[in-house]
């Protein structure tokens, strides 16, 4: 009796909590839209649709990194940390690759003659990435799968270095020139002074577009998508059913890093301009984007990839550059703090 | 991976005594004979050789703060490195000229004592208010905050350029000034008291500072012992039986965090006064990381451990890899590789290529501690039974009796 009481109370504490919370979070957002619309009214509108053209690109970008977390996360309950730095090795190998297949910028292969070597280093480079998430996997985590849960976290710190330790080794620490090889047509909207979408905008967010149905079809519709979707749910009893753990984890890896391997080549692309390090920076951000997303929610993370993308190409366009991380960590520190489970939804349930 | 398993069995084969009052005693008296040593081998010229164990110093305070948070309570801190810009800031703030070019334009200089617990307050209240809302949720949602955070910190310092200079940063802070202080023969001068004594030789910091540590370390010890400790420990092995056997272990680990930040405003504050300087750019990530690799190198939860890991640590990024680039070169030519030292085209030269090996050394540590001796180099002994029925956890009956009746 006295502990039904306790609980009622402790239900009614929490639940004025959480309203406070979501109160609090609403009006933080309230205020942010109320001063981005006066910014937009006085840019007019062109400027606005090409920021949002830009956050669009920018959002694919991030969306095809963050899948790759949000899939692990989901099915191991690890932040793969050296996630970021092998969407990095994507724009590496293929920056590695370009020469080879004779696309350098100004070169002889143009327009259509490019789709075909671009699309061979597309593939090479995402095998390759996978391969090596693969291989992380193998080496770092699975030996630790029934290790305490900070080991794995370790390791996945370590082995962020070891990649980007490795692609330092390999270019050196300065930002290396992505070759600038898709087409500069663009579509002006509304004359000279109105906005253009750049070819390469329509490229980045078709292809990244693509990938992720790709990705969708394929854990909606295989055995191996429904034996991801299985041991993500319970491990426990997807091994019972006779599914294969280790080989359903790996081919997480797999999947996760073909699609950070694909969005470092196409950041290469789109900026013309790669470090060894920028996979820190550019994964944290695709992290807070799955986490804003509900972490180990597919869809919630191609959504929070676009949402984070847009937000951080307002900020640079509207307000500093130099506060956008600010603003999108804040984010991740505010959306973790108030809804942990994102706006779509987790579907890891809380222990 | 069979290899990689008898490597990890040969580790872990470990003394059957306990070797922490060993530990404790070698590091004692290789405090006070260190400055004997480092004066009596460069003849007099040794000090750079004690102001760097002063600054080795500063990261064993941080590692034994992050090692309550981290080893104690189990919680994973990946923004530590922003509790220690806040205790330098704090420092620069109260303890130079510099507020004269802020809005402010009025400086203040409080003496160096009060600043130290001020940055420790100071940092323990931006651990209270970062941790309240975020220790509610699980593990590893609490590390994605704390980096998050971490990243934060040393941004705004950066952009904040009105109050902090921007990445200029904040110079000529003051000296700490002591109320007593004994000169002699060491500092070359006359055997005599001194009262108000400035701060300035790399001796006076190095005194100072392992005085400090000894403090610190006996105050953690104790901690560890007391029913706060033990209340982080059960948090630590299983949450929700702690919780049952009632401790409050929302309570419990915002406590651990607090303590954990505010060893490192303290921390933070003692570096801005050695340095003098202040800059965002000493504040990242790599801060944090190095300190969490200290600890979990030298034995996650074990003061001695962490000590010995700081300092081995602190002694490979800040010393042994700058010092790489010119050995090498030395080595190359030796040895008749001469041609790999000048850049080459796509060669950086082997002195470059070798700075080049930091973030790769680093990682590999990182992984192969983890994976060849979890427990660190001086394991805690109670985490290490942890560790070792963590790993035998999906054990068969079987094994289960071959334990019990062996």
């Amino acid at each position: 009796m006295v502990s039904s009481v306790a609980n009622a109370r402790a239900r009614l504490v929490a639940g004025s909590r959480g309203r406070l919370l979501n109160g609090t979070l609403f009006a933080l957002i309230a205020i942010a839209l109320v001063i981005l619309a006066t910014k937009v009214a006085t840019n007019g509108p062109a400027y606005f649709i090409q920021i949002v053209v830009y956050g669009l690109a920018n959002g694919s970008i991030f969306a095809l990194i963050a899948l790759g977390y949000t899939m692990v996360y989901g099915i191991v309950e690890l932040i793969n940390f050296a996630h970021g730095d092998v969407f990095t090795l994507g724009g590496f190998i293929s920056l590695w690759l370009l020469p080879i297949f004779g696309v350098t910028e100004g070169g002889t292969v143009t327009g259509a003659g490019l789709i075909l070597p671009l699309l061979a280093i597309l593939v090479i480079s995402m095998i390759l990435c996978a391969v090596v998430n693969v291989t992380i996997e193998r080496v770092a985590y699975r030996p630790l799968r029934h290790a305490p849960r900070l080991t794995p976290l370790i390791t996945a710190v370590g082995m962020s270095f070891v990649l980007e330790g490795i692609m330092f080794l390999w270019r050196g620490p300065f930002n290396l020139h992505y070759p600038n090889v898709l087409p500069a047509t663009s579509i002006e909207l509304g004359g000279a002074n109105g906005p253009a979408i750049g070819f390469k905008d329509v490229a980045v967010i078709v292809i990244a577009v693509v990938l992720m149905v790709a990705l969708t079809l394929f854990v909606e519709r295989t055995k191996l998508g429904k034996a991801m979707r299985a041991t993500a749910q319970d491990r426990d009893a997807a091994e019972l059913m006779g599914i294969d753990i280790n080989r359903t984890i790996a081919a997480t890896f797999f999947i996760g890093a073909l699609l950070a391997g694909a969005g470092g080549m196409i950041f290469g692309l789109y900026y013309n301009t790669i470090t060894f390090d920028q996979g820190f920076t550019a994964g944290l951000v695709a992290f807070t984007a799955a986490v804003f997303g509900g972490i180990g929610n597919i869809q919630g993370a191609a959504l929070g990839g676009l949402v984070i993308g847009m937000i951080q190409s307002l900020s640079d366009g509207y307000f500093d550059t130099a506060w956008t991380q600010v603003l999108i960590f804040a984010i991740l520190v505010l959306v973790l703090v108030f809804r942990p489970t994102g706006i779509l939804g987790m579907r890891v349930p809380e222990k | 991976m069979n290899i990689l398993r008898s490597v990890r069995k040969i580790w872990e084969t470990d003394p059957r005594v306990d070797p922490n009052p060993l530990v404790y005693a070698i590091l004692g008296v290789a405090a006070i004979l260190y400055p004997v040593w480092a004066q009596a081998s460069t003849g007099g010229q040794g000090d750079f050789l004690i102001s760097v164990v002063a600054d080795a110093g500063v990261y064993i305070l941080l590692a034994i703060g992050l090692n309550v948070v981290v080893g104690f309570a189990g919680l994973l801190d990946l923004g530590y490195a922003a509790f220690f810009a806040i205790g330098a800031y704090t420092y620069a703030f109260l303890a130079s000229d510099h507020l004269v070019v802020t809005p402010l334009q009025q400086a203040i200089h409080l003496p160096f004592w009060i600043v130290l617990f001020v940055g420790l307050f100071v940092a323990a209240a931006f651990g209270l208010i970062l941790g309240a809302p975020t220790l509610r949720l699980r593990g590893d949602y609490l590390a994605i905050v704390t980096l998050g955070f971490g990243e934060i910190v040393p941004r705004v310092f950066k952009n904040l350029s009105v109050w902090t200079s921007g990445v200029n940063g904040i110079s000529a802070l003051d000296k700490p000034v002591l109320p007593v202080w004994l000169n002699g023969p060491w500092s070359g001068d006359p055997l005599e008291v001194v009262q108000n004594f400035k701060i300035v030789s790399p001796m006076a910091f190095y005194v100072v500072m392992v005085l400090l540590l000894a403090v610190c370390v006996v105050l953690v010890n104790n901690l560890r012992r007391s029913r706060v400790g033990r209340a982080w420990m059960a948090v630590r092995e299983d949450e929700v039986a702690a919780a049952a056997m009632g401790v409050n272990t929302v309570r419990i680990k915002l406590m651990a965090f607090a303590i954990g930040a505010a060893f490192s405003g303290f921390a933070g504050s003692f570096y801005g006064a050695k340095l003098s300087l202040v800059s965002p750019e000493n504040f990242g990530f790599t801060v944090s990381i190095t300190i969490l690799v200290m600890i979990v190198l030298g034995g996650m939860g074990n003061i001695p451990g962490v000590i010995i890991g700081s300092l081995l640590v602190y002694w490979v990024t800040f010393l042994f890899l700058p010092a790489l680039p010119p050995l090498a070169e030395e080595w190359a030519t030796n040895i008749g590789l001469g041609a790999l030292v000048p850049t080459n085209g796509d060669w950086p030269g082997i002195g470059q290529e070798m700075q080049r090996l930091k973030f790769l050394i680093f990682g590999a540590i990182l992984v192969f501690t983890m994976l060849l001796r979890p427990q660190g180099l001086i394991p805690s002994r109670v985490r290490q039974q942890e560790l070792r029925k963590g790993v035998q956890e999906d054990m068969t009956i079987e094994d289960v009796n071959a334990e019990t009746t062996a």
